[in-house]
């Protein structure tokens, strides 16, 4: 029983092969040496099976740069093919596959999970939690994002990958004219994802809402938080657009439905509609998060609190309502009407003011503050001109007269590259220079951490403002060679030696990382309070033990943690013997993996129309769901003298 | 941590909980409202699909053709009454009657299935017409609009039926307190998702 696209899975092509052999090689070696060290049951027992925030968090990151190299390595792919006019170092169909899976996996499988892990390590200890609301959920939550990002990634080399660009336009994607399992892959590996993401919505709303500290009030709560909760409320409201856009792409194509097609009365404009519904919500879900960091980086580092507390907190929830009355601004020559695109023009321009309030306050802090400028403060003020640049670009796209200019040309990347990188990925790194000694105990090394920064930012900007100029002079995106004398030629080239300096950037941070973990005896955090900051997560001891704190603090004011300091009562701060009691912990287990793989196995069904297999992943997912139902969990006990000893071991009681 | 109360800093005595200041069945109940919101969201998506294909017949049949009003009127009538014996399942559980609540957990269960079975005889029906779900642009935002509706109910009379064998076996304890006003809030919920469903698709289908 052979799919119809049986030839599509053996290409012929040397590169594949080659990426065959190398996968085949890497999880052989990867399988001897957990045997060889005895590491399966470590494996299993300490992180496949984990519930804890902390551990999550990590594996979230490791997967978010595990996939930031893959999606590097197109970009560098693409750019190379770019760099002389008429190269045919990558075939059309090639390059149509290599910027989808590239910017599937940018958004998707880069910029979710760096957030989701800031959210899982930062969140529960600034709000003096034990864990999320619902840490078994959290796992699932996790599982689903490395199926999801599994699946797409298993595309290269079996089936081939997508190819109608990250946002997957119908009519195009329908079967007729994109037949074979590419877009399967992409749909399916999107909505088992999404699935994930949405339980993380639901679980850090309700930790925000109903796990913060006595005392803590939503007004003392630390601006992190805050973002954690303005982009949570936004991922709830958009997922389901996903959903909906990919599922019924999915009915049309396995099922001959007609939402999305040219005939039969489908409506192809339907799904541009709704798959944008997610879609400009999704990039403010990325950068919200980017603004919670600075808020937290910003203060530490200048020594003075935040500029404008509330007014923060007021441009987060405007940003959060306002993200959902823009997502037309994407396609205004569609034509959908003068008056439709007048509203969304202004509606576009009217972010631009809480964005700019958030500026102004966190140039308002660093002014007269004492600042430091240690790797975090180093992105953190990076990110500042970047942002500048990309709101502007921002509005000029969204004026629509203007937009039937630069609307799909490399203006249009050069902002959303401005944005996503120089916003979201600044931000989120500047987040993991701050908190690394949080989660691991030791800081990231500086000196290397600054070669990498400086080599990144010189080669961004080296890489994205010959894109402007390209846009401007008629150069539109997914083309896959361009004629020489378009006097495109020079700048393209510029474009990708940036592109390279920015590559070598990230080896470097992989190296910083790796250089730091050998050094980390010389490196190591004693005080939990490295960078004598604001929060909560900070009177805590790096890394901070499994059950976070050994007895809840009561919150009295907004920045407990400075100001318990400026009034020099850290002392006082730590538990006392007597107040210490039973800690009651949730259980470890192994399901949410296993659902996650009888999602897999589901995807895989659909994506080759394999029917026997959807049912038999259905069938297991659903079993799972039963045997959890039938189960009484009550969690463990951790007894108050074993957290006593552990305290003491950690130098705090 | 001997913050107290006489403390110049002005603050408070500190609490002495351990901090699980919530309580995990209260949390979980929160937690299914905000799935249901995003559930809802789902549904309406589906809603302006429907609504902006509903005219789209390419020639095929309609609404009118094919909705069949004594048909759609029974289902609405079964769900609805199903609603009702959730709801008197939540109120004998309550009052701690562990074989009424077997019995109006059953009733529920067996009147969704029923709706389910109406609803799959309907699909039958038209498809025997040649009205498929590749037929036409009405007809594939029709069936994945009531289809999505019907898989939750059948997913609905699954949970049930689970938490009905645990009622057997278990007893009313807190936990299983918690799973049946949980089962019960999606049940309403469907329940208002059908009304609307009732109105956009069936009465203005063959109005
Ligand atoms: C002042 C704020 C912003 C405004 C007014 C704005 C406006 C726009 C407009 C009008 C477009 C569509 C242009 C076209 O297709 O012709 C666009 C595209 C895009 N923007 Fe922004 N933007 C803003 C901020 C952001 C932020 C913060 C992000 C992400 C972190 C972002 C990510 C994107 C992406 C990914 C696209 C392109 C998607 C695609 O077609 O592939 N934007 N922006
Ligand atoms: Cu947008």
């Amino acid at each position: 029983m052979l799919p119809h696209y049986w030839p599509t899975l053996v290409t012929g092509d040397p590169l594949i092969y080659g990426a065959d052999a190398s996968i085949g090689l890497v999880s052989i070696a990867i399988v001897f040496v957990l045997t060889y060290y005895k590491k399966w049951g470590w494996l299993w027992r300490e992180w496949l099976t984990t519930v804890d925030h902390k551990k999550i968090g990590i594996l979230y990151l490791i997967a978010a740069l595990l996939m930031l190299f893959r999606g590097g390595v197109d970009a560098l792919l693409m750019r190379t093919q770019l760099s002389r006019p008429n190269l045919h170092f990558l075939a059309a169909d090639h390059y149509d596959q290599i910027f989808t899976t590239h910017g599937t996996i940018m958004i998707l499988f880069v910029a979710m999970p760096l957030i989701f892990a800031m959210f899982n390590i930062v969140v529960p200890l600034q709000i003096g939690a034990r864990d999320v609301a619902y840490p078994y959920l959290n796992a699932i939550s996790f599982w689903m994002f490395f199926f999801g990002a599994l699946l797409l990634n298993i595309s290269f080399v079996i089936g081939g990958s997508p190819d109608a660009g990250w946002v997957s336009y119908a009519p195009l994607t329908e079967n007729q004219f994109d037949h074979g399992p590419g877009e399967n892959f992409y749909i399916m590996a999107l909505q088992i994802t999404g699935i994930g993401s949405m339980a993380t919505g639901i679980n850090f709303i309700i930790t925000i809402l109903r796990m913060r500290a006595p005392g803590m009030t939503l007004m003392r709560m630390p601006l992190f938080t805050w973002s954690a909760l303005a982009a949570s409320i936004v991922v709830i409201y958009a997922f389901p657009a996903l959903t909906v856009a990919l599922g019924l792409l999915l009915i049309d194509r396995v099922a001959g439905a007609h939402f999305f097609s040219m005939d039969h009365g489908g409506n192809p404009m339907m799904y541009a509609n709704l798959f944008w519904i997610w879609g400009h919500p999704e990039v403010y879900i990325v950068i919200l998060p980017a603004f919670g960091v600075l808020n937290e980086v910003f203060p530490a580092f200048s020594g003075k609190r935040i500029f404008g507390y509330s007014t923060m907190v007021a441009s987060f929830m405007a940003i959060t309502i306002l993200s959902f009355l823009l997502w037309a601004h994407h396609f205004f020559t569609m034509g959908a009407g003068p008056g439709v695109n007048a509203f969304f023009a202004l509606a576009s321009m009217a972010i631009g003011i809480p964005t700019g309030v958030k500026v102004f306050n966190w140039m308002f802090t660093m002014y007269r503050g004492r600042v430091r400028m240690p790797m975090p403060m180093r992105w953190a003020v990076g990110f500042i001109p970047n942002f500048v640049v990309g709101g502007a670009t921002g509005v000029m796209l969204a004026t629509a007269p203007g937009d039937y200019q630069y609307h799909n040309s490399y203006f249009l990347i050069a902002h959303f590259h401005q944005v996503l990188i120089g916003g979201t990925i600044y931000g989120m790194f500047a987040g993991m220079y701050f908190w690394w000694p949080k989660m691991f105990g030791f800081l990231l090394e500086e000196r290397i951490g600054r070669l990498a920064f400086w080599l990144w930012n010189v080669g961004f900007y080296v890489t994205f403002f010959p894109q402007y100029l390209l846009g401007l002079m008629g150069m539109t995106r997914r083309i896959y060679t361009y004629p020489a004398g378009m006097g495109w030629s020079s700048l393209n080239l510029l474009s990708t030696v940036g592109a390279v300096i920015m590559g070598l950037g990230f080896l470097f941070i992989v190296w910083n990382i790796l250089y730091s973990v050998m050094h980390r005896s010389e490196l190591r955090d004693v005080t939990g309070d490295p960078w004598n900051a604001r929060s909560l997560e900070w009177s805590l001891p790096s890394p901070a033990p499994h059950y976070n704190f050994a007895v809840i603090p009561t919150i009295t004011r907004r920045d407990e943690w400075w100001e318990i300091k400026k009034y020099g009562r850290t002392e006082d701060y730590r538990p006392q013997p007597g107040e210490i009691q039973d800690i009651h912990m949730p259980n470890n287990s192994g399901r949410p993996f296993l659902f996650s793989v009888a999602f897999f196995v589901v995807g895989l069904g659909f994506v080759f129309e394999w029917y026997a297999v959807v049912i038999l992943g259905f069938a297991g997912v659903l079993a799972i769901m039963l045997h959890r139902s039938q189960e009484v969990d009550d969690g463990h006990q951790i007894p108050a003298d074993e957290i006593r000893h552990e305290e003491i071991a950690l130098g705090r009681l | 941590m001997a913050v107290t109360k006489e403390d110049a800093w002005g603050v408070q005595a500190r609490s002495q909980t351990t901090g699980s200041t919530h309580d995990e069945n209260e949390l979980r109940v929160a937690g299914f409202w905000v799935f249901l919101a995003t559930d809802m969201i789902l549904f309406a998506c589906l809603f302006a699909t429907y609504i902006v294909l509903r005219g789209n017949t390419d020639g095929g049949p309609g609404p009118r053709q094919l909705f069949d009003v004594t048909g759609f009127t029974e289902e609405t009538f079964i769900l609805l009454t199903s609603s009702f014996t959730c709801g008197l399942a939540t109120h004998v559980m309550h009052e701690g009657r562990r074989r009424a609540l077997v019995l109006w957990l059953s009733v529920t269960a067996l009147l969704g299935l029923l709706f389910v079975g109406l609803e799959v005889s309907e699909f039958v029906r038209d498809v025997s017409v040649s009205a498929t779900i590749s037929r036409s642009g009405f007809l594939s935002g029709f069936f994945t609009l009531v289809g999505t509706h019907g898989c939750h109910v059948s997913l609905g009379i699954l949970w049930m039926g689970s938490i009905l064998f645990q009622v057997m076996r278990q007893g009313i304890t807190p936990a299983i307190a918690r799973k049946l006003t949980i089962v019960g809030l999606y049940w309403h919920f469907l329940d208002v998702v059908w009304v609307f469903l009732f109105t956009v698709v069936y009465l203005m289908g063959v109005m």
